[in-house]
């Protein structure tokens, strides 16, 4: 099957925009599942995400959105369903086969590499972005000296985007807290994504750290042209940048919409609240 | 901020060419000139041995982040290897080439071998790893001392002990691998392939996720240590002319894991230093020998109580950063953190 018997009509739920629907989503989620033993934390999950396009995943504690990461990203096997990136599948693709296909992401609990520099940490995002082998770097050949340069440099470019080249040689566990977690985005643009995945990027900020991460979301988007799937609590920031919303209860998809249909949406207010006795 | 005065790399690489080949230089004079006793320059090859141990093991425990214990296994794989491949060649090669070609043959053959128990071992962590790799050492072990006997060869001779190996290592010839060692080792880790050892030491779901095929590089750090150790084996024969396999038991793994815990994981100079002084003080302390152990152990003990990174932590010393900070005045001024690491 060619992906467009399987894309086209594009289904009448879908927020993609037009622009979008003109050329095949970055992220297309059929019938996606996941059983623990017994247990089914995912179930049944449809999602697409356009190419630039900023997407939300809300819901409860334990809906399963980190979960939903964790199978974008092969970290765990899915037990039904199918992911196609750019109209490729990941099945039976390693999570370091997934980055290469073009989904980077961030972790809920930051996971820099502490004890290496800022610089290091992009430089080991860009590592497919070099191709150097083993015995150019241990003889110094001319090959070596070259990437490494030009990745050195498109490092600190990168670093310099978001106001943190001054910081490149500092050790990344020091950084302050608001910094680490721009870094660790940093370090995922680094592999050259096409989707990117911010697991609660704005966990344990302040209101205004909150919209300043806004305004960079937005700018990567704007800026690096990819498309943008973000799980967060803070309605503040879901409601602001996102252009699709879906909302995942007990792992599986209650509504998805704009923001202004998801908020109004009895559904997920009762997800978040509960129902009304009486 | 000022712009800082920077050497070029080619300097650097000069003046760190110089260095190490006046380094060896003199020692070869001090050997040659017979400044150094016989027994001496016997403790300085020790010594060579011990530093590229300590050093390769280093980068399976310091920078891939993971604690095997079988490392004197990869270290009898090539010093049987290259005792056996020396002793039939000998004679009917030059003996440089015999040599050379000897450790070569020991550390492709500790290579692969470090493959071969890397793949099943990495998939494990911490405690279960390091039995594991116990294990092995052990087998190594107790296979050479029994494969003529099962297989009818006459090779390792077993516990009787393989004899006559030519006694190729000098001072000289040892500390050049030592420096070939150090060398490979270093600018491994510089590069795209160390700092992905090093992602995978410091969060291996992260590094996967950066696109770093973790089982790779962690077989190949792995192999990398176990590749070394067998130059150090290959060497150690030439110095002995004698091998058995009880020389390469577990207590050999632990000995050589202790150094690299006490100059500090992930510091080559750290390794190198340790190494050094936990072969000479042995030896300078000959009337003590009994109180060996308990001096490793409570050295050991009172180092994870006041400084658990070890002597150095991962400090690495660096000679043209050293030379920056003269000409551009810094030296005696308080350290910032932007200088923690450099090349």
């Amino acid at each position: 099957m060619s992906f467009q018997d399987k894309l086209y009509p594009a289904p009448t739920n879908s927020f993609l925009k037009q622009e979008d629907l003109d050329k095949r989503p970055i992220l297309d989620v059929r019938n996606l599942g996941i059983d623990f033993g017994g247990l089914t934390a995912v179930d049944s999950l449809d999602l697409m995400v356009g190419r630039t396009e900023i997407t939300g995943l809300i819901g409860p504690n334990g809906a399963g959105k980190t979960t939903v990461f964790n199978m974008l990203t092969n970290v765990y096997t899915p037990t039904r369903g199918s992911i196609l990136v750019d109209g490729v599948s990941t099945a039976g693709k390693k999570t370091y086969q997934v980055n290469k296909m073009g989904i980077a992401r961030t972790f809920q609990n930051i996971r820099l590499f502490k004890d290496l520099t800022v610089l290091d940490n992009v430089l080991i995002g860009m590592h497919n972005d070099m191709s150097y082998h083993l015995v150019n770097s241990v003889l110094r050949l001319p090959g070596y000296w070259k990437q490494e340069r030009e990745a050195r440099q498109k490092a600190l470019e990168l670093l310099g985007i978001f106001h943190m080249q001054d910081m490149a040689q500092l050790q990344a566990g020091s950084l302050p807290y608001g910094a680490q977690r721009r870094l660790e985005i940093v370090r995922a643009l680094a592999s050259k994504p096409k989707l990117l995945l911010l697991d609660e990027p704005a966990a344990g900020m302040n209101p205004s750290e909150t919209a300043e991460l806004m305004d960079t979301i937005a700018y990567i988007r704007d800026t690096f042209h990819i498309a943008i799937l973000l799980i967060e609590h803070d309605m503040n920031l879901v409601m602001g940048v996102c252009e699709g919303i879906a909302v995942l209860s007990f792992g599986r998809i209650i509504a998805k919409g704009t923001p202004d249909e998801i908020r109004s949406n009895p559904q997920v207010i009762e997800a978040y609240l509960g129902k009304q006795e009486g | 901020m000022k712009e800082r005065k920077t050497i070029p790399m080619a300097v650097r690489y000069l003046m760190n060419i110089i260095l190490v080949a006046a380094f060896l230089t003199a020692l070869n004079l001090l050997v040659v000139n017979k400044t150094l006793s016989t027994y001496n320059a016997k403790v300085l090859m020790l010594v060579g041995v011990n530093v590229i141990l300590a050093v390769s093991l280093n980068v399976a425990t310091g920078y891939l982040g993971q604690l095997p214990l079988g490392h004197a296994g990869f270290m009898a794989v090539g010093a049987y290897a290259s005792a056996i491949f020396t002793k039939n060649f000998d004679g009917r090669l030059p003996d440089e080439v015999n040599f050379v070609l000897g450790l070569v043959l020991a550390a492709v053959l500790a290579f692969g071998v470090g493959v071969l128990i890397g793949i099943p071992a990495l998939r494990l962590q911490g405690d279960y790893l390091a039995i594991l790799t116990l294990g092995f050492g052990e087998i190594i072990r107790i296979t050479l001392n029994n494969i003529d006997n099962v297989l009818g060869f006459k090779l390792t001779y077993g516990a009787a002990g393989l004899k006559n190996i030519p006694k190729y290592t000098s001072v000289l010839n040892a500390f050049v691998w030592v420096a070939v060692c150090c060398y490979v080792i270093h600018t491994m880790m510089k590069s795209r392939h160390g700092r992905a050892i090093l992602a995978i030491r410091e969060n291996e779901i992260a590094a996967d996720s950066c696109g770093i095929q973790t089982t790779y590089y962690k077989v190949l750090g792995f192999a990398v240590s176990a590749a070394f150790a067998g130059v150090a084996g290959g060497l150690y024969a030439g110095y002995l002319g004698v091998l058995n396999p009880g020389n390469f038991g577990f207590m050999k793994s632990i000995e050589i894991l202790v150094m690299v815990v006490l100059g500090g994981m992930g510091s080559m100079l750290g390794s190198v230093l340790s190494a050094t002084v936990l072969t000479v003080l042995p030896e300078a302390l000959r009337s003590f020998s009994e109180y060996r152990m308990v001096v490793y152990a409570l050295a050991l003990v009172l180092m994870m109580i006041f400084k658990p990174s070890g002597l150095l932590g991962q400090y690495d010393f660096s000679l043209s950063r050293l030379v920056e900070k003269l000409i551009n005045g810094e030296l005696f001024q308080k350290k910032s953190k932007t200088e923690k690491e450099g090349e």
